[in-house]
């Protein structure tokens, strides 16, 4: 079957290059030091981020003394895909992810700041419909911001395919399961730097410069979605609060 | 039968319902300047390539003392200071130390050495003291201690060495965003209707019966631990301010004694449970600032 109709539509009647909806709220629990819920279509991702804190024991062995270390959990909620299915929290998936996850924020938290901690991001999938890296990624940046956790950069995810010569940007799970290569990656966006690429499949050689460009397109339109988001959310916090006022 | 509350519609905040004044908001990897000649503080950092350009780390309010620029994130973890008060939790008794939980980045340290034992400042520390060192603080215990110290790596030590710091026996933990702790000369108030309170600086208030046995303004050290019941009347009390306090946090508003009271004295038209409500929240809230504004006419503060 056809990903793309003859009028130039996708499954879900997106355009090639358009982005499924992005809803997204910060600090969703209190007991969390930040939190973020993000909606990417049918993707909906819950992250939690814990710290910067005194490593748990049973990590003692990871803790850096110039930097932080962080500690990345995800897990996909029991009726969160078509089948229901009982997933332990160490299945193959989940460790690939949380590592992956992990080697992201590496890269753009300011580890150096907080000597001797631990952070946490603990992130759960309830509904999946493609793009879960992605979405999980952008949830925990939010969540990191949220917290006050010292990054160089927001980081945005976003995944692309290729078909028909076409790049198709944020795909869904019915796209994901047609089987043509998969190329995610994420970038921050405003010092233009790509800090994680992953591709699933095969494509041509001259293929992959038509796939970076439209993952970097796909990341900015991410990134502008969630900076308007983030600066409306900040004012009104701002606002009411009477020491930001005369300071 | 339980009852069913219907909440009222609430209009969305909008950016124009509150005017953010002149404060200038960053997020991480925004551009602050490109000037040179800044020196970068906390929150903000340069890429240390040809360009000079100094980026903000976190998103929050960028603040300039003369050459120095950092940004305040809205929300983060306690950042001890010499001087603070706090209150923690005992996390693990070590050999000659406790350690303390104090929602900072590493957990704070009470050396045996800086708590009062019982009998005279001037007492050497044995090694039947350091036995006893559970007896006098254990595990889940909680204390309110003065930062004398903040190490190079940011962890702080803590001690106790006055009556007014030491166990908390009776009373009512609220934890907030240490943000919204406003920095005072004195954090332990004894309020006017009926209660004290300590409004540690890391964010945790503890809400507590005054206790009017006691002879000396200071306190009892937390030696003396009484486990008598208290009237009904002032748990009242301490479950009101405790609903008050979080109702302001739940708006932002800063907390310090005059707030708190306020927002006490708006809350009297209600029951204690209907504080919870958001409505009714609102409402105090909104006296709340409305008086803080009338006391602080003509006074440039606000």
């Amino acid at each position: 079957f056809e990903l793309i109709s003859d009028e130039g539509y996708r499954f879900d009647g997106r355009k090639p290059s358009e982005l499924r909806r992005v809803r997204c709220n910060m600090g969703v629990f209190t007991q969390a030091d930040g939190s973020a819920y993000i909606e990417q279509g049918n993707t909906k991702v819950l992250a939690a981020i814990y710290g910067p804190h005194e490593a748990s024991n049973n990590m003692r062995s990871r803790v850096c003394l110039d930097k932080c270390f962080i500690n990345c959990e995800f897990s996909q909620a029991m009726f969160s895909s078509a089948e229901r299915k009982k997933r332990s929290r160490g299945d193959r998936k989940g460790k690939d992810m949380s590592a992956h996850i992990k080697q992201t924020f590496e890269a753009a938290v300011r580890t150096q700041l907080y000597p001797r901690s631990q952070i946490d991001i603990y992130l759960q999938v309830l509904h999946s419909d493609g793009s879960l890296y992605c979405a999980c990624v952008n949830a925990a940046t939010l969540a990191l911001i949220d917290a006050g956790i010292a990054m160089k950069d927001y980081v945005c995810a976003c995944s692309a395919s290729l078909t028909k010569e076409t790049s198709l940007i944020d795909i869904n799970h019915v796209e994901e399961l047609a089987g043509c290569a998969e190329f995610s990656a994420a970038i921050m966006p405003k010092l233009d730097q790509i800090i994680y690429s992953e591709l699933n499949g095969r494509i041509h050689q001259d293929e992959l410069g038509q796939l970076v460009d439209a993952v970097t397109n796909g990341c900015k339109d991410i990134f502008a979605v969630i900076d308007r988001f983030e600066v409306i959310t900040d004012n009104t916090e701002i606002a009411v609060s009477p020491r930001s006022l005369h300071s | 039968m339980s009852n069913i509350t219907i909440r009222l519609p609430s209009t969305r905040r909008t950016q124009n319902q509150y005017e953010t004044g002149t404060s200038y908001l960053v997020t991480p990897g925004d551009v602050i300047t490109e000037d040179t000649d800044y020196m970068r503080g906390h929150g903000t950092y340069c890429t240390g390539d040809a360009d000079d350009k100094l980026y903000s780390s976190v998103a929050g309010v960028v603040e300039r003392i003369n050459k120095l620029i950092c940004v305040r994130a809205l929300k983060s973890r306690y950042t001890g200071e010499v001087g603070d008060i706090v209150v923690g939790r005992v996390k693990e008794v070590q050999q000659k130390r406790w350690k303390i939980e104090t929602n900072s980045r590493l957990d704070s340290i009470l050396q045996l050495s800086s708590v009062n034992l019982p009998g005279g400042e001037l007492r050497r520390r044995s090694a039947t003291d350091e036995l006893n060192m559970r007896s006098y603080l254990n595990e889940g215990d909680l204390i309110s201690a003065e930062v004398p110290q903040v190490n190079v790596d940011g962890i702080l030590s803590l001690h106790t060495r006055s009556l007014r710091y030491g166990k908390l026996s009776q009373g009512c933990l609220v934890i907030v965003s240490p943000s919204l702790i406003k920095r005072r000369k004195n954090h332990i108030h004894n309020l006017s209707c009926g209660a004290s309170i300590i409004l540690a600086n890391n964010g945790y208030i503890w809400i507590y019966t005054t206790q009017h046995s006691s002879q000396t303004e200071e306190g009892d050290g937390g030696f003396i631990i009484s486990n008598e019941s208290i009237p009904i009347e002032d748990r009242e009390i301490i479950c009101r301010l405790r609903n008050c306090i979080k109702c302001l946090a739940k708006r932002s508003v800063v907390l310090y004694d005059t707030s708190i009271l306020y927002a006490y004295e708006a809350s009297m038209s209600y029951k204690v449970k209907q504080l919870l409500d958001d409505e009714v929240c609102d409402e105090i809230v909104n006296k709340t600032i409305y008086l803080l504004q009338q006391a602080n006419v003509g006074n440039s503060e606000y």
